[in-house]
């Protein structure tokens, strides 16, 4: 058992500060489990999200001594002790209270993406038939947890806030699932293009970094969407084709 | 004096996990408004967290799989205290939801010809739960939620309802915050649907996300319904033990459905030890007939780490009672041990069970392909909590409705793993479309605004107090301290007395909390609201366990530890009277339709 400081921010919608914690840490804690006891024993209005604590919700994502994690999959033994521990919230969102922001944005983006539209059943009951190898790169996007920490560390959203602009690298994912559903017979191209801002995204991979699940969003999600809009949009054949055939 | 804003919608649904989304969108589908309370944020329920797969007699593995073994297999795995026909409309609709889910976009692991895979799972006969890997709660929830936002149903998100509101015997809506600004809402309604989940975090070894807090039971309950089975809590027979932080974690009974295995400090597969009489017919008494099992022999019987929950945890107990358990107080849980019979097994590992990998890994530091695992029983499920009406999910307050975790009868004594995820597919569906055909029967209610006041009034109180018996989440901690040890996976006369007397003292100290700071996103007076329905629930699991004099499926009494014929017929009804009391009432089960009798001959 040890005594480990902590700066943790507080605030409310217009103004903050770090303030300093300690408590003691025990073998195995996670940081969630930290910020809770330093909760119960000093600062119970202290606003945190969560839930599971499992890694699995995608609840308690907050940055880390700088770094974009979610606190209940990180550690304590995995962190340095020598200088406090910084915890503070996302800055892509606008704070609610302390650790808590508002990311109401990401709901009312993914409702802007056409839905799940599947191609007619393939047996009389309704049912369909789809090989496991078919399914596997979709499955890898499904496992998303909607953690928001890609949306984070965007620069196009967390520096230049251009959420309105550019969907951001969990609506790929979101996307790129519903594009590559073996079932799904729905065009997304030209809403990649011109409502998600994709033009938007210069491929530095920093989504793929933080994500808690692993996730290969840049080169599985982001660049093949890429790809369908080039190959939709830019294609200089198909460009000759719509040109003569007066399409667009 | 404080204000509220009043929001009308047809229906109102409280919760928002599996049941609650299926329901929303069902009433949607029907017509009537909607609008969806979340008390987190919109796919974070507890429904995630649900690993091993979504039961339903698909018969995609084994076509000798219908609804009728589904049947057999769910009252006996209950041990036939379950709602008969609760458990007849399940075992005859979960094929349909599942499938339904498909077209709505979930992406289920396959079978070589291209069907959903179902795997095997405790106390199911055939491979029956359909599943991707070990995460098909998130597969779940996150197909109901991308098909419900665009169903046209209203949801507010980060909402926590405090009570529901009453004109005259008939509900009216509820009454709540938002917790963002702790401004107050009345969800003014003609039909309410409550599907708030379980109860795990009143107790300290718990698989539930905090959200768990029983505040659907309790709130039925303070509105005058009855609740059954309060006695039956799931405790799941594979938590994580180690480290300390993580202790109650889940394990998914995938990795025994997989081939997991379970030792004692001696390296003894120790559940062959004992087999229930009822079990023996279906059950392998030898290690080599129950790995062909696992790889899909149908001739061969299944391994005895597949019996149900109720049992497995309590052979558990046994043993690290008796001294045989692990290092810090578990058993182990070996899946590495496949790499005799299959030759690439760490990745098959992987493959099927990635968020156990991935758990260990992060959280211990222990690699599974290579070594075994700690586990031990952790509060997993609530069979019990309000009573519905088979058909049509009402319970016995006019307008108001119950699905999933938080309503009971169909899992009986115990819950088979893998029957929670096509419950709230099922029922939630059912009390989607009654509580819509509820709404356009009956006219609109009155809400009394004198009864908001009170309400707005208490709900404020923890602002106006001094702090002197603790704060809110010390009283947290001692409840979830003194339901663990007490009210635990065995219980007797005298520790159930003794748990009662501990809540009657933590009533009072609950009517003095106090919370700091403003109404703004604060989770100190969040908790010490929340602590008066924690209160409620594990009072309603401490009174019937001390009446239920006898063990059956979750509930083991060390004082009665034989089932009872008797008590094998009734069912523990918990209603509210007067001011504060609890009324405790034994009834007697309504008797099996004949057929269905016939099915539970013919499975024997």
């Amino acid at each position: 058992m040890s005594l480990v400081k902590f700066n943790i921010w507080r605030a409310d919608s217009s103004a903050g500060k770090f303030q300093a914690y300690e408590t003691n840490i025990t073998e195995g804690m996670v940081v969630l489990d930290a910020v809770h006891q330093i909760q119960e024993e000093s600062a119970p209005d202290l606003a945190v999200r969560w839930n599971c604590k499992a890694g699995k919700c995608g609840s308690c994502s907050a940055e880390i001594n700088g770094r974009p994690k979610l606190m209940c999959m990180t550690r304590m033994e995995d962190l340095p002790k020598d200088k406090p521990i910084s915890i503070q919230p996302m800055q892509a969102f606008p704070i609610i209270k302390d650790l808590v922001t508002d990311v109401s944005i990401n709901y009312r983006t993914k409702k802007k993406i056409k839905k799940f539209n599947p191609r007619k059943p393939d047996a009389p009951d309704g049912t369909w038939r789809i090989a496991q190898s078919d399914i596997d790169r979709v499955q890898e996007f499904r496992k998303c947890i909607e953690c928001f920490l890609c949306q984070d560390v965007c620069h196009v959203l967390r520096e230049h806030w251009l959420h309105e602009k550019f969907a951001g690298p969990r609506h790929m994912v979101y996307t790129a699932a519903l594009e590559m559903h073996p079932l799904d017979i729905e065009d997304r191209r030209a809403d990649l293009k011109h409502t998600a801002g994709i033009g938007l995204c210069n491929i530095t991979k920093c989504c793929t970094t933080v994500c808690p699940e692993n996730i290969t969003i840049t080169d599985n999600a982001i660049i093949p969407l890429k790809e369908r809009v080039a190959d939709k949009f830019y294609d200089p054949i198909k460009k000759l084709f719509r040109l003569f055939s007066n399409k667009t | 004096m404080s204000t509220y804003q009043t929001i009308h919608h047809d229906v109102l649904v409280i919760g928002s996990g599996g049941a609650g989304l299926r329901a929303a969108i069902e009433a949607s589908a029907k017509g009537v408004s909607v609008g969806m309370v979340c008390r987190s944020l919109l796919g974070k329920a507890h429904t995630v967290m649900a690993e091993g797969g979504v039961a339903a007699a698909l018969a995609n593995v084994d076509d000798r799989d219908n609804w009728r073994v589904h049947f057999a297999d769910t009252m006996r795995g209950g041990q036939y205290l379950n709602n008969w026909r609760m458990v007849e409309l399940f075992t005859k609709e979960a094929p349909d939801r599942v499938k339904e889910l498909e077209a709505w976009g979930a992406v289920f692991d396959r079978t070589p010809d291209g069907q959903i895979l179902q795997r095997n799972f405790g106390g199911h006969k055939y491979p029956r739960l359909a599943h991707v890997g070990d995460r098909t709660g998130l597969e779940m929830i996150r197909t109901l939620q991308d098909h419900g936002i665009h169903q046209g149903i209203e949801i507010y998100q980060e909402h926590t309802i405090v009570s529901l509101l009453k004109d005259g015997g008939r509900i009216a809506g509820a009454f709540g915050y938002d917790r963002a600004s702790g401004s107050f809402k009345v969800f003014k309604a003609k039909a309410v649907v409550i599907t708030t989940g379980g109860m795990g975090r009143i107790f300290k070894i718990s698989s539930n996300s905090w959200d768990c807090t029983g505040g659907g039971i309790a709130i039925a309950y303070d509105a005058g319904a009855e609740l059954i089975d309060m006695e039956f809590v799931q405790f799941h027979p594979t938590g994580m033990v180690w480290p300390p932080s993580v202790r109650g974690l889940l394990i998914t009974e995938g990795v025994r459905g997989e081939g997991g295995v379970l030792r004692n400090s001696a390296g003894k597969r120790f559940m062959f030890d004992d087999i229930p009489e009822n079990y023996k017919s279906q059950t392998s008494t030898d290690e080599e007939e129950g790995w062909r099992y696992i790889q899909g022999d149908k001739n061969a019987k299944r391994p005895p780490e597949l019996l149900t929950r109720d049992h497995v945890a309590r052979c558990i107990m046994r043993e690290i009672k008796a001294g045989r358990g692990s290092p810090h107080g578990g058993v182990f849980l070996d899946i590495a041990w496949i790499k005799e019979k299959i030759s690439n097994a760490p990745e098959h590992i992987k493959k099927k069970l990635p968020s156990m990998y991935h758990q260990f890994k992060e959280l211990a530091g222990v690699d599974i392909t290579k070594e075994p695992m700690e586990v031990g029983p952790t509060t997993h499920y609530m069979m019990g909590g309000i009573k519905v009406d088979a058909d049509s999910q009402m319970t016995t307050v006019p307008g108001l409705f119950a699905a999933g975790e938080c309503a009971a009868g169909l899992h009986g004594a115990n819950r088979l793993g893998g029957n929670s995820l096509s419950d709230l597919l099922v029922f939630g569906r059912r009390a989607g479309e009654f509580a819509a055909a509820y709404s356009k029967e009956n006219p609109e209610t009155t809400i009394h605004p004198d009864q908001v006041s009170e309400l707005m009034k208490w709900a404020l109180a923890p602002f106006e107090r001094h702090p002197k018996n603790g704060n809110a989440f010390q009283l947290q901690s001692q409840l979830q301290e003194f339901m663990q040890s007490l009210v635990g996976i065995t219980r007797s006369e005298g520790e159930l007395t003794e748990a009662i007397d501990k809540i009657e003292k933590m009533k009072l100290l609950i009517k003095d909390v106090a919370c700091d700071g403003n109404r703004n996103y604060n989770p100190g007076w969040h908790t010490a609201l929340e602590l008066n329905h924690m209160i409620t629930v594990a009072e309603g699991i401490a009174r019937a366990a001390r009446e239920r004099k006898e063990s059956r499926g979750g509930h083991f009494r060390e004082d009665f530890p034989e089932k009872s014929e008797e008590w094998g017929n009734m069912n523990i009804c918990v209603k509210k009277s007067g001011a504060d009391g609890m009324e405790i009432k034994p009834k007697t089960k309504l008797g099996m339709r004949p057929d269905l009798e016939q099915v539970i001959e013919e499975m024997k």
